[in-house]
């Protein structure tokens, strides 16, 4: 590419003898390069345009518009700056007009005007009154003169040789080898930012469901436990295991720490009944009780929790990104983005009536991770 | 411009005194007069797209003021605290210790809700300022030698940009919020092999734990905040040190530039500018809601509302989640979600990696390694135009898939249906869209050739003796002629030979066939600007720029008809 001129270097070009010859500029190119066919314009450059005076350069008068009119607008904004400590201690917090807090909209109009005139001003002020004469700076290319390259290459081999880092090669390769290695605490230090995951993700309040320990199914605002006759067929409760609030049986879970907002984004379900007619499939046999069914409420996708059940369909839709679950058909996705079923728990009901889990998840609830399975 | 020097030496009032006192205390231990004296005079073009990236400076500015005020009072803590303050609708509610310091904020701290809604408009301002900034560099060539490294640096800060913003209204722990933490993590933990350990590590345990906030805090208000002031200054000393790009036009060359000073013009200007972006952000604050975070409630991970939406810069993402379907893998045991990994990681990757490397990727199939400071017009680089706007339809797609629920609602659509159409049209309409763009700019190329070869079209009806009616042309200025004629064409790279000067089978690269043809792409589709001798000839037909005789017009209408026909019919390499 060197052998070609810069494109608008050189001054205008008034010859057509000048112009690369495409073909010719084309052979003498590197295979690697394009070539360039035409670099200046149809017409020599003609040069700036000439300058135009404003009618504030010529009109006295309208100079001293513009001077007024910048003058206004720096006072003006004085006056709101003065209005906003005033708006500040003047208007309580709870005053309202046309339903919008006064007390912010004040402090908003009077320092937004503030500081929007300061702006005004300025600009006007440049505009109108600044010199708008176009001037004329020239570019020095991006580069290094060749001597100042090689001067900093030899400096460089100098101070190279001078230390001996080429020749001593024991001290250069045990010094790369240290300063390689001192980034390992950095890494190291973050080990105990989190614990190792375990079975974590595998793991909710629900697993305490065993034969013979059933868990029973609680309201998860009230934590009263459900009973069958307390579900219509086309109702969905979100509910919790009972050891997560407590009960006869349990401690529940401790309400210093996350202990709790943990559970919630995993032992969270949902509990629907319909006719058992209408349950198509499920993903253990005679799973429901009744009709009534009880699935995970986190959805496979990316962990929202699914609330948006139409009862006539049986579909149940998560609102983050609208996938959509067939609760008349084991939980199957019908649509959108997530790829799995919510887990299903097996009901049962105990001695006392009530609505229980009788076995744990079979598995994870919540989005994928790698080592699911 | 010696005036500006000599002015404080010729007044001798107080006032001048006192800066040369203060000035001659400076310069006798910093010794800046030489390099002052230089940069005050530096000289900045003006266009009103110059200021895009101006916008994007001021706005974090002013995310730095209001997000100083705003740490003052907020408590990045999730201890679970009882709110009792005066926002009745929450009173006796447990939340975290974070979204009640917010509330407080809100409602209790005089100028809190301003300041907080300074911050929230000023961040959606400050991406939306930096989009729109790199939109103009890329459509103008500003990227090109010796600019690609602020380039880098340009998408490095969208990145950042984008990275603080989620951070920021992720430390508020309300129910939007959380939400929006949820779905992170859920993208965390699709992460094949350590996804899990990351997502431990980031949360200090299970998901949600007690550490998010704090963590989160310190990334959004010191980490990212200082890389971003890094770049910045960085960016900023590259603009500075190379000279601003110019619009193209007469007396405009890569080898000068054409402006006005920075002292005093350009202080006013700009200077000012910040105050107006600071006023408009204020004023927006007073008097437009946003986040209303009293609304969502504190966070539950067992609850969601209908018609979440995250921020606007976070929306493209959220829309790939949903329109992607439900595929995953499982192979030797593990799980590979590929539903959240695509979606989430590798376009999320791609983007900001090809983005980064558009220069370097254009220059390679350009060979176009030349310095530029005069900027293109779009239309005179088509191929990189349309690739432009493919993207921004891409992307656009994608952010409109992020409200498919809330689009559903509105025209009372299905949402399946819509996204099953999202699904298409994100494929189909970048594609059409490139299509399209390529020959609106090679259309525009027509009429700039057009008009520079018989001048532009006055609306005078001529009727000529023969009956034929007929539109008078005037010439163009020689000014205009320049600016549409002044730009570089290329043709595309010759063919490779199939064997060298010996008659031995040539040998050639992917690489260099790959090329090749990429070059016939690039350069393949453009209308050859018209050249000295056409104009000249032209100019002749018309005697001059005035008085041109009818014949001579009549015959130089059919002959550049003829010429753009065969020109639309060539491509530029193989017809010259």
């Amino acid at each position: 590419m060197t052998d070609l001129p810069e494109s608008g270097g050189a001054p205008p070009r008034r010859d057509l003898a000048h112009r690369i010859d495409p073909a010719q500029a084309g052979s003498h190119l590197p295979d690697s390069s394009a070539a360039l066919v035409e670099s200046y314009g149809a017409v020599p450059d003609p040069g700036l345009a000439p300058h135009e005076h404003r009618r504030a350069d010529v009109d006295p008068a309208a100079e001293r518009r513009a001077e007024r009119q910048v003058t206004a607008m720096f006072g003006l904004s004085a006056l709101a700056t003065v209005g906003f400590v005033v708006a500040f201690f003047a208007v309580p917090d709870d005053a309202a007009v046309l339903g919008i807090g006064a007390q912010n909209a004040a402090l908003g109009v009077t320092l937004g005007v503030a500081l929007f005139l300061i702006g005004a001003g300025a600009i006007q002020w440049a505009k109108k009154l600044m010199p708008d004469v176009e001037i004329v700076e020239d570019r020095k290319p991006m580069r290094s003169t060749d001597e100042a390259r090689a001067e900093l290459v030899a400096t460089f081999q100098e101070g190279s040789e001078d230390s001996g880092f080429g020749r001593r090669t024991l001290i250069r390769g045990s010094l790369l080898g240290a300063l390689g290695l001192i980034g390992l605490p950095a890494v190291v230090l973050l080990r105990d930012l989190g614990p190792d995951p375990g079975s974590a993700l595998s793991t909710t309040l629900w697993d305490d469901a065993a034969e013979g320990m059933p868990l029973r199914i609680v309201n998860d605002v009230t934590f009263t436990p459900l009973r069958p006759e307390d579900l219509e067929v086309g109702t969905l409760v979100n509910a919790i295991p009972e050891n997560f609030e407590g009960s006869e049986r349990y401690d529940g879970l401790p309400h210093e720490g996350p202990a709790r907002i943990n559970a919630r984004s995993h032992s969270a379900v949902i509990v629907v009944r319909m006719s058992p007619e209408e349950i198509r499939s499920q993903q253990g046999e005679n799973w429901d009780h009744e009709g009534i069914l009880c699935f995970s409420k986190i959805c496979t996708h990316v962990g929202c929790p699914i609330n948006l059940y139409e009862h006539r369909t049986h579909h149940l839709l998560c609102p983050c990104h609208q996938s959509t679950y067939d609760l008349s058909d084991a939980a199957n996705v019908i649509f959108g983005p997530a790829a799995r079923h919510l887990p299903q728990l097996p009901l049962g009901i105990d001695d006392e009536g009530y609505l229980i889990a009788r076995q744990p998840f079979a598995e994870a609830v919540g989005p994928s991770f790698w080592e699911r399975g | 411009m010696s005036s500006n020097t000599t002015s404080v030496t010729r007044s001798a009032g107080p006032g001048a005194k006192a800066v040369k006192g203060v000035s001659t205390w400076v310069d006798e231990r910093v010794a800046p007069a030489k390099f002052l004296r230089k940069n005050l005079a530096k000289v900045f073009p003006d266009h009103w797209s110059f200021m895009l990236g101006e916008i994007a400076l001021y706005s974090f500015i002013i995310l730095l003021l209001s997000g100083t005020f705003l740490a003052l009072f907020f408590k990045p803590s999730m201890v679970e605290v009882v709110y009792e303050g005066s926002y009745i609708p929450l009173r006796g509610s447990s939340m975290s210790e974070a979204y009640a310091s917010a509330l407080e904020i809100s409602f209790e701290v005089r100028g809190g809700l301003l300041m907080r809604q300074v911050h929230h408009w000023a961040a959606l301002l400050f991406l939306s300022a930096m989009a729109v900034h790199m939109l103009r560099i890329f459509f103008t060539g500003a990227f090109r030698r010796p600019r690609e490294i602020n380039w880098v640096i340009g998408v490095l800060l969208f990145l950042m940009g984008f990275l603080n913003g989620f951070t920021g209204y992720s430390v508020v722990d309300d129910l939007l919020s959380g939400t929006g933490l949820r779905i992170a993590q859920g993208i965390m933990l699709s992460i094949p092999v350590v996804g899990t350990y990351i997502s431990f590590l980031v949360f200090g345990g299970e998901y949600p734990g007690d550490d998010i906030v704090a963590r989160l805090y310190t990334v959004h208000i010191l980490l990212v905040p200082g890389v971003i002031l890094a770049l910045i200054t960085v960016h900023l000393m590259l603009v500075f040190y190379q000279k601003h790009t110019q619009f193209p036009g007469a007396g405009r060359t890569d080898k000068n530039v054409v402006g006005y000073p920075f002292f005093p013009v350009y202080t006013a200007k700009a200077g000012g500018f910040f105050f107006i972006v600071f006023g408009v952000t204020t004023l927006l604050a007073g008097l437009v809601q946003i986040n209303p975070i009293w609304l969502y409630g504190p966070y539950d991970p067992a609850i969601v509302s209908a018609g979440t939406q995250p921020d606007w810069y976070v929306g493209w993402l959220d829309g790939a989640l949903r329109i992607f379907p439900g595929v995953e893998t499982r192979i030797f045991g593990f799980t590979l979600p590929w539903n959240v990994i695509f979606p989430g990681l590798v376009m999320m990757g791609a983007f900001y990696t090809l983005a980064a490397l558009y220069p370097f990727l254009e220059q390679w199939v350009t060979g176009d390694k030349r310095e530029h400071h005069v900027l293109d017009r779009p239309r005179n680089a088509p191929t990189r135009t349309a690739v432009g706007t493919a993207v921004m339809a891409f992307y656009g797609i994608l952010w409109l898939a992020a409200a498919n629920d809330v689009i559903a609602d509105w025209f009372e659509l299905s949402s399946a249906q819509l996204t099953r159409t999202f699904r298409l049209t994100v494929i189909v309409v970048p594609v059409l869209v490139f299509i399209l763009t390529r020959r609106i700019c090679v259309g525009l190329q027509r009429r700039d050739r057009d008009r520079v070869l018989h001048g532009r079209e006055t609306g005078i009806i001529k009727r000529l003796p023969h009956g034929e009616f007929m539109e008078v042309h005037e010439p163009i200025s020689e000014r205009e002629i320049y600016e549409l004629t002044q730009h570089d064409q290329y043709a595309p790279l010759p063919a490779l030979p199939a064997s060298d000067h010996n008659g031995v089978a040539a040998r050639s690269s992917i690489g260099s066939r790959a090329r090749v043809r990429l070059s016939g792409w690039y350069y393949g589709t453009q209308i050859p600007k018209p050249t000295r001798a056409e104009v000249e000839a032209a100019w002749a037909h018309h005697g001059g720029l005035d008085g041109a005789t009818h014949e001579a017009e009549i015959e130089h209408e059919e002959r550049a008809a003829a010429e753009i026909e065969a020109a639309d019919q060539g491509e530029l390499g193989t017809r010259r």
